[in-house]
């Protein structure tokens, strides 16, 4: 069993984002990590490789830039190798044309299974994975919330409003996991080690033989017009609890005729 | 705009809320609203998508035990290739709905612009509206091609209203009396190997009290619990406060609660009356989904977390011990 997992490189969450001036998009310079949305579908690649007792696990990226930082702490805790489209046209992609290319990367590993986050953490658009499916004529499972294969087919509790639906789905097919479905391990020594030694195949927009102007933000046909400060909620009274507070909660609540 | 279609999911005849919402927004600016819908009791549901504003409700039908995603985005894509042309296709942000925009967009090979907060037509096109930094900034953004534009709106961004009497006899933005409108059926294409998953079995999650993203309380836990035990506390907090509990993801991604918890960006949008953060730093990917609380409190041990400078009231305190004291106080009082 092969899976492709869609992997997405972004600045760290931990430092505030900001956005370049002329064209609105996200600034993406200094080391990019890989989203953590991303880490639940790398364990879950490994984890059906592991039962299914063969195949391996690919990544597939997209940067503008040729970053490659976010990719190895996947690589080291087991994936076996990654494709990373880079090109500088990509700058400023929106999600059909990110599904453009992240599927015609797909197409050449030809994969049983791809596996991809609900949504980045960043854009957070969240078409991405089904525009990826659609694009390849593959059914998809989005919103999985457990996931295994048998009997050839892909069985999936998929998050419904009411609670969830068990969804069979023959391979190859698209599926995309919440956050926290499983627990993803951490890279041993050894792993760090072996993947700096893992390949990672760098292709351009030309090698995947799509047109230049379906990708990059000329592909968009989306605009930024402006972005400015929302209206500030104030922050109201503050009460250090002396092993009291709780009554001011309730005496707020009761102002609020909640109680 | 001279017409909008709206996505209508329904359950049992009966629309999604944020399809009246989206219905209640397209008559603020489409001359003409109508309605895409599918499922079983698609028929009946076409009664209250006229009452909130469809002329015309192309039903899909039963699409068994399909997911919506494939038929009906091959239904819609077919009708709008086939020359009934709407200028914007609204959908909500929901697990059905994005599939079908994602598989719509593929289809009809257009951009897709998603969580939209709002929509201005004040010139003529569309511009919408993004909470993004956590809602601490509003980015506006519209289409540049030709259309129809593929607009994905999150839940409560705008209030739902029925057409009333009153305004329907003016008739000014309005189409003609809209109680029942017209139903033609939409027929959806060969979906090929696209649409090959099949729902095998569906589970209702038993919840008692209000739904998450309805209720007048929400009582939230994060990190700041310490445990994942001590989510007791917020359950039974929400349920003395005849509220729904909530989540941070930081304690959905540590398996702590199902995903179907988590407000936030990735998540629930809340509008509650009040909203009581419990041990919740205040993440950005937290506040874009509770902001409009129309009345915050937070409980947190770090006077220096992001969740106070928009708590109305904020407790610098330890949740593990303000909420069993704020329990045993409401307890007293039934």
């Amino acid at each position: 069993m092969n899976v492709a997992v869609c992997v997405k490189q972004i600045p760290d969450t931990a430092s505030p984002y900001a956005l370049e001036p002329e064209d609105y998009t996200l600034v993406r310079e200094g080391k990019l990590i890989m989203d953590d949305s991303d880490s639940y579908g790398v364990e879950m690649g490994l984890q059906l490789v592991e039962a299914a007792g063969g195949g391996e696990v690919s990544l597939v990226s997209m940067a503008p830039n040729g970053e490659t930082s976010g990719l190895r702490n996947a690589l080291a805790i087991g994936a076996a190798k990654a494709v990373l489209v880079s090109d500088p046209v990509l700058a400023g992609s929106d999600a059909l044309g990110t599904a453009k290319v992240l599927a015609a990367a797909i197409r050449r590993l030809e994969p049983d299974l791809v596996i991809a986050a609900t949504e980045s953490t960043d854009g957070y658009t969240g078409t991405t994975p089904v525009q990826i499916a659609e694009l390849l004529s593959w059914p998809s499972v989005s919103f999985a919330k457990h996931v295994e294969v048998s009997g050839g087919l892909l069985r999936v509790r998929r998050q419904t409003e009411a609670g969830y639906d068990e969804v069979a789905c023959p391979l190859p097919a698209v599926v995309t996991v919440t956050a926290g479905v499983v627990e993803p391990r951490y890279p041993s020594f050894k792993g760090i080690m072996a993947a700096k030694s893992k390949p990672i195949e760098e292709l351009k927009v030309a090698d995947l033989g799509l047109d230049p102007a379906e990708v990059g933000l000329a592909g968009a046909r989306q605009q930024v017009i402006s972005v400015e400060a929302a209206e500030a909620r104030k922050a109201g009274e503050i009460v250090i609890d002396d092993g009291e507070a709780h009554e001011r909660v309730i005496s707020f609540l009761e102002q609020l005729k909640i109680l | 705009m001279e017409e909008i279609w709206v996505l209508a999911e329904q359950r049992g005849g009966v629309p999604a809320g944020i399809v009246l919402e989206l219905l209640t927004a397209a008559r603020g600016f489409g001359r003409v609203v109508e309605a895409v819908t599918w499922g079983t009791g698609s028929a009946s549901a076409a009664t209250a998508l006229g009452q909130y504003g469809a002329t015309k409700v192309h039903d899909i039908g039963d699409i068994g035990e399909s997911l919506p995603g494939p038929k009906v985005a091959a239904a819609i894509a077919a009708h709008i290739l086939g020359g009934d042309r709407p200028d914007a296709i609204l959908i909500g942000a929901t697990y059905d709905g994005r599939d079908i925009a994602a598989r719509l967009s593929v289809r009809l090979d257009l951009p897709v612009l998603t969580n939209i907060v709002g929509i201005d037509a004040s010139d003529g096109a569309l511009t919408t509206e993004h909470a993004i930094f956590g809602g601490s900034a509003l980015l506006r953004a519209r289409f540049t091609g030709g259309g129809p534009g593929i607009f994905v709106i999150r839940a409560k961004s705008f209030a739902a209203e029925p057409v009333s009497p009153a305004e329907t006899a003016e008739g000014a933005a309005l189409p003609e009396p809209a109680a029942s409108p017209v139903i033609v059926v939409m027929e959806v294409p060969d979906t090929g190997q696209s649409d090959a998953a099949r729902i095998v079995a569906r589970h209702e999650e038993e919840r008692s009290g209000p739904k998450l993203d309805e209720a007048a309380v929400v009582v939230s836990g994060g990190r700041g619990l310490g445990s994942p035990d001590n989510y007791s506390l917020i359950t039974e907090l929400a349920q003395l406060l005849n509220g729904a509990p909530g989540a941070s993801r930081a304690i959905v991604d540590a398996g702590w609660v199902p995903y179907a918890f988590q407000v936030g960006q990735t998540g629930k949008t809340v509008k509650p009356t009040v909203y009581i953060a419990c041990g919740i730093s205040g993440a950005t990917q937290h506040m874009v989904g509770m902001k409009s609380a129309k009345n915050i409190i937070a409980i947190n041990k770090d006077r220096e977390a992001p969740i106070f400078t928009i708590a109305d009231l904020g407790i610098v305190g330890d949740v593990t011990k303000v909420i069993p004291k704020l329990i045993e106080e409401l307890r007293a009082r039934r």
